[in-house]
């Protein structure tokens, strides 16, 4: 066999024609799916409303005033009402996507991250290490999401800081199963037997060969919880364990207008309208991250 | 660096893999066992094709990934070149560097994130040869195996064609510089024109790199083509193994017979009339007692549903001939075996 | 006589992100009672043709040109009505994995009985009687047993004969095999081979068998038809065709069969892959890869060379040989 020429460590190689790759060809994918490409500008507009709130927002969120309280939709000054403490609705929105999405994004990415260590990890040593991480898993994963998240919620006690540590819990189990059962399927693809066939540890392997198969789906998933995540935060506030007034925070607006919702059911549906624009966008986002990742389209 | 080439240390005299007893069941709910590879013995001599043929359940594929130590045995031991696999002299990760593996799925054996390059180049750098030094030698290896490097390297597996991506796969096994090659089933999802061209591919390379292969297949017209000698399985054991030409011109083994006769005939105005077995392969799951071949065979006697026949050199000038079959065995009891004194 | 079979200048074309030209104009007969081989690789549109005389593919992101005639009846015309008796009751299919056509949830005899129920009025016990017979047909072992088994219960030889009764349940007059013995062990596939060679004599039935492999077709075939990029490049009887091969790309296909071959020769293995069919063909599509090949070959699509009765081979060679002898 012909060995390499030892040039030494100056070896230069020749870069090739790249083909477009893989990312190009989701992305390429991505693009044709109308539905998607506007679910994905959603998420974008509200990222950058959240971002630039402080420009963005014509009143001060927190500006109450008696006189003005539970306006309609359109009042001068007012273009999405006033709320019952004469807030401006609009404003008190605009700041609100600060922490609903710093509660729906979160809690998820750190989930994100501990449930694909724990599920590839299962996933890929499988035997007994599989059966008891994954036992243990279930046993969170048999609790309702909303149930545990205010069980936690409650015993942590009120609070920011409480409310994402315990949606970052609820939200393990779940990310952690699928990243145990995509792992296990890569695990058993040929491409895996090779690479053990070529002498490589298991790390090397996790590294080269699985991470760069799973993360894709895995988060993909995740992406779908976000909504998720955002609706249990807002459900948090509402009962009280969450952001405290006056923050503004699309589920605590949801919770302290709901009094109103016989005098000004618009202005009291809008914090709920806003939850849901976001949560579907983010799902919809999702889904059409999915079929582009599918290789074979 | 670069991978050093390995020595020969055995001499052309050693067998390059010795398989002693290789047996590994598979455990299933309830007590039942899959007794895959049943105490399979055999040797694949420097340079030669080893041809390995037998229907689904005989244990072929469970043997090359056996072979492979893609899964531990559970009895027997292998030696290649002389020394234990995994003993202390040849260390898994040595042996690794010199036997390699192609599978039948082209598509799932290549990670669709990595170009081909990289994929190709992921063995070197495992044993510590440099990236740089792995890519160049991944783009040479393409070259050999027919594939234009700069149109080729840095693609990705889902751009390419079946026979394409296997020619990718047999670079990879290559890339370590191996001495053993294991085929299973290597080119029968390919299309019979592609099929061609990977067998004069792998003949080639045959020749240039001294490789020996272990060939695994269905498919006897191709087995023939390539192999030096062939081995085939039933139920997880050994029951012929010899010289190619001899063994398809005068199978001793009605399993070989059969299996023979079953090819289809390719001559209109000879078709098959009869098929030579009635009912499907038996399951590997509680054998048959014995013979594991008596319940299907036209010859079975008593003796053959009570003792379990050895592998026995049989008719042929060099003693490498061997068969499982009480018809072969001198004094066994079947009224068509030869008798002792003749052997004697 | 009338044909059985008659298709005419059939095309299909899929529609979608990418268009396929699978099926580029082809014309077959096939007389009643005899079998044509269809012999092809991965894409060359064999089974594509065979399914588009169930009408079995996806109707809105297909377009089928030409005309099929089965027994008298314009396929591609059949109303909704007409096409669920047309189907199973006329043509009946057979295919590669028995899973496609068994459904897990009921019995053998249940699924049988199902079949000859929607198009016979007869009783359901009466139809589990003729369900039984069917399984001795096809020369399952205990067919008594077996007609309550499910699937799942069967070896995969004995679930190959299951589909085949299954498929005969209604005395159909054509009977369409898509690969039915590769998935199959070489002791098994003989076995259902000469089963299939005895029911479609016995019962006088026409079969269309498509397969990749040579060997298969000899064995069942009267005629075959080889095609390639979604035509038909040569027909004949199977006899012409082994012996005989005019098309380069059937004595491609010989020689790569390997049967006879030795070890240590090398092969005439044909170079290339066959073409992706996102155009229509406008030459010949084996152009790239032949041996052969011309400035004509890429220039127009080749003759069709009628060598004989039935005899049809679409190459520039048969077409010089012929005038040759003339």
């Amino acid at each position: 066999m012909t060995a390499i020429t030892e040039s030494a460590p100056a070896i230069v190689v020749p870069p090739l024609a790249k083909s477009p790759g893989y990312w190009a060809g989701v992305f390429r994918r991505f693009k044709k799916d109308k539905v998607a490409v506007g679910a994905g500008l959603v998420v974008l507009a509200i990222i950058l409303m959240a971002i630039f709130a402080d420009y963005i927002a014509p009143a001060d969120p927190t500006r109450s005033s008696m006189l003005r309280r539970l306006r309609p939709i359109g009042t001068p000054g007012y273009p999405l009402g006033a709320d019952e403490l004469g807030r401006d609705m609009l404003s008190r929105l605009i700041h609100g996507a600060r922490l609903s999405l710093f509660m729906g994004v979160v809690p998820v990415f750190i989930a994100f991250v501990f449930g694909s260590v724990i599920g590839v990890a299962a996933g890929f040593f499988g035997g007994k290490f599989n059966t008891i991480t994954m036992r243990t898993v279930d046993v969170f994963y048999a609790f309702p999401s909303v149930l545990l998240a205010i069980a936690l919620s409650g015993a942590l006690g009120a609070g920011i800081t409480n409310s994402l540590l315990s949606l970052t819990i609820v939200f393990i189990p779940p990310i952690a199963r699928i990243a145990e059962s995509v792992t296990t399927q890569v695990r058993g693809m040929d491409y895996v037997e090779a690479a053990r066939a070529s002498g490589a540890n298991a790390l090397t392997i996790i590294r080269v060969h699985v991470l760069g198969n799973v993360l894709g789906p895995i988060f993909v998933y995740a992406t779908s919880l976000i909504s998720v995540s955002m609706i249990l935060a807002s459900g948090l506030s509402f009962l009280g364990l969450g952001t405290k007034p006056p923050t503004p925070e699309w589920g605590l607006m949801l919770n302290t207008l709901r009094t109103a919702i016989y005098v000004q059911p618009w202005v009291a549906a809008l914090p709920g309208a806003a939850i849901f624009i976001t949560s579907i966008s983010f799902n919809l986002l999702s889904d059409g991250l999915r079929s582009a990742m599918d290789v074979k389209g | 660096m670069a991978l050093e080439p390995h020595p020969d240390r055995g001499g052309p005299g050693t067998p390059l893999l010795q398989a002693k007893t290789l047996t590994k069941h598979f455990p299933l709910g309830g007590g039942a066992v899959v007794r895959a590879v049943d105490g399979v013995d055999f040797a694949v001599m420097k340079g030669e094709t080893l041809g390995v043929v037998g229907e689904s359940g005989c244990g072929k594929s469970t043997t090359a990934r056996v072979v492979m130590q893609l899964i531990p045995q559970d009895k027997g031991e292998m030696l290649f070149d002389g020394e234990i696999v995994g003993g202390k002299d040849l260390t898994l990760k040595e042996y690794r560097r010199q036997a390699q593996m192609v599978f039948q799925d082209s598509y799932a054996s290549l990670n669709p994130r990595l170009t081909i390059e990289d994929s190709i180049a992921f063995g070197p750098t495992v044993h510590g040869v440099s990236k740089a030094n792995a890519i160049l030698k991944a783009r040479d290896l393409l070259q050999r195996v027919g594939l234009d490097p700069a149109r080729f390297a840095a693609r990705y597996p889902h751009e390419l064609s079946g026979g394409q991506r296997q020619r990718v796969n047999i670079a990879r096994a290559l890339a370590l510089g191996p001495r053993l090659v294991i085929l299973d089933e290597a080119v029968s999802a390919l299309d019979k024109s592609v099929e061609a061209q990977v067998l004069n591919l792998l003949a080639d390379l045959r020749e240039e790199f001294g490789l020996t292969y272990i060939f695994i297949s269905h498919d006897l017209n191709v087995v023939r083509f390539i192999s030096d000698r062939v081995m085939v399985m039933y139920l997880g054991e050994v029951v012929e193994i010899g010289a190619v030409e001899e063994l398809y011109n005068d199978p001793r083994h009605p399993y070989t017979k059969a299996l023979l006769s079953a090819m289809p005939s390719m001559d209109p105005d000879n078709r098959t009339m009869e098929a030579p077995l009635t009912g499907d392969p038996p399951n590997p799951i509680n054998p048959p007692e014995g013979c594991r071949f008596h319940p299907r065979c036209p010859h079975a006697q008593t003796i053959c549903s009570k003792a379990k026949p050895a592998l026995v050199v049989t008719a042929s000038e060099d003693g490498t001939r061997r068969a499982a079959c009480h018809m072969e065995i001198p004094g066994s009891g079947h009224s068509r075996a030869p008798s002792l004194e003749v052997a004697a | 006589m009338t044909p059985l079979v008659a298709i005419d200048n059939l095309t299909v074309r899929f529609r979608g992100a990418q268009t396929v030209h699978a099926v580029n104009g082809v014309s077959l007969t096939l007389e009643p009672g005899k079998v044509l081989g269809i012999l092809g690789e991965s894409g060359s549109g064999k089974s594509v043709t065979l399914k588009t005389l169930l009408r079995l593919l996806p109707e809105s992101r297909t377009d089928i040109g030409g005309s099929v005639r089965v027994d008298g009846r314009d396929v591609l015309a059949l109303n909704p009505q007409d096409l669920s008796d047309y189907r199973g009751a006329v043509t009946s299919m057979i295919f590669q994995d028995p899973a496609l056509a068994l459904d897990p949830v009921y019995t053998v005899g249940e699924q049988i009985a199902e079949a000859i129920v929607r198009h016979e009025k007869l009783s359901q016990k009466a139809a589990m009687a003729r369900a039984l017979e069917l399984l001795e047909l096809v020369r399952i072992p205990s067919p008594a047993r077996r007609l309550k088994a499910y699937p799942h219960e069967m070896s995969g030889g004995m679930r190959q004969r299951a589909m085949i009764a299954l498929a005969l349940a209604a005395r159909p007059k054509l009977l369409l095999a898509d690969e039915p013995t590769t998935a199959l062990d070489a002791t098994v596939q003989i076995q259902i081979l000469l089963l299939l060679r005895q029911l479609q004599r016995d019962l006088n039935m026409g079969m269309l068998f498509v397969t990749h492999d040579i060997g298969v077709a000899v064995e069942v075939s009267d005629r075959l038809a080889v095609m390639y990029a979604g035509q038909i490049v040569e027909t004949g009887t199977v006899r012409e065709l082994i012996r005989d091969p005019r098309h380069p790309y059937t004595k491609g296909l010989l020689a790569a069969n390997l049967h006879g071959a030795r070890k240590g020769e090398r092969l005439e293995a044909i170079p290339g892959a066959p073409p992706a069919l996102t155009e229509p063909p406008n030459a010949c599509s084996f152009a790239p890869r032949c041996k052969f090949v011309q400035e004509r070959c890429r220039a127009a699509l080749p003759p069709a060379v009628q060598l004989g009765e039935g005899r049809v081979v679409r190459c520039v060679l048969a077409e010089e040989a012929l005038t040759a002898a003339a």
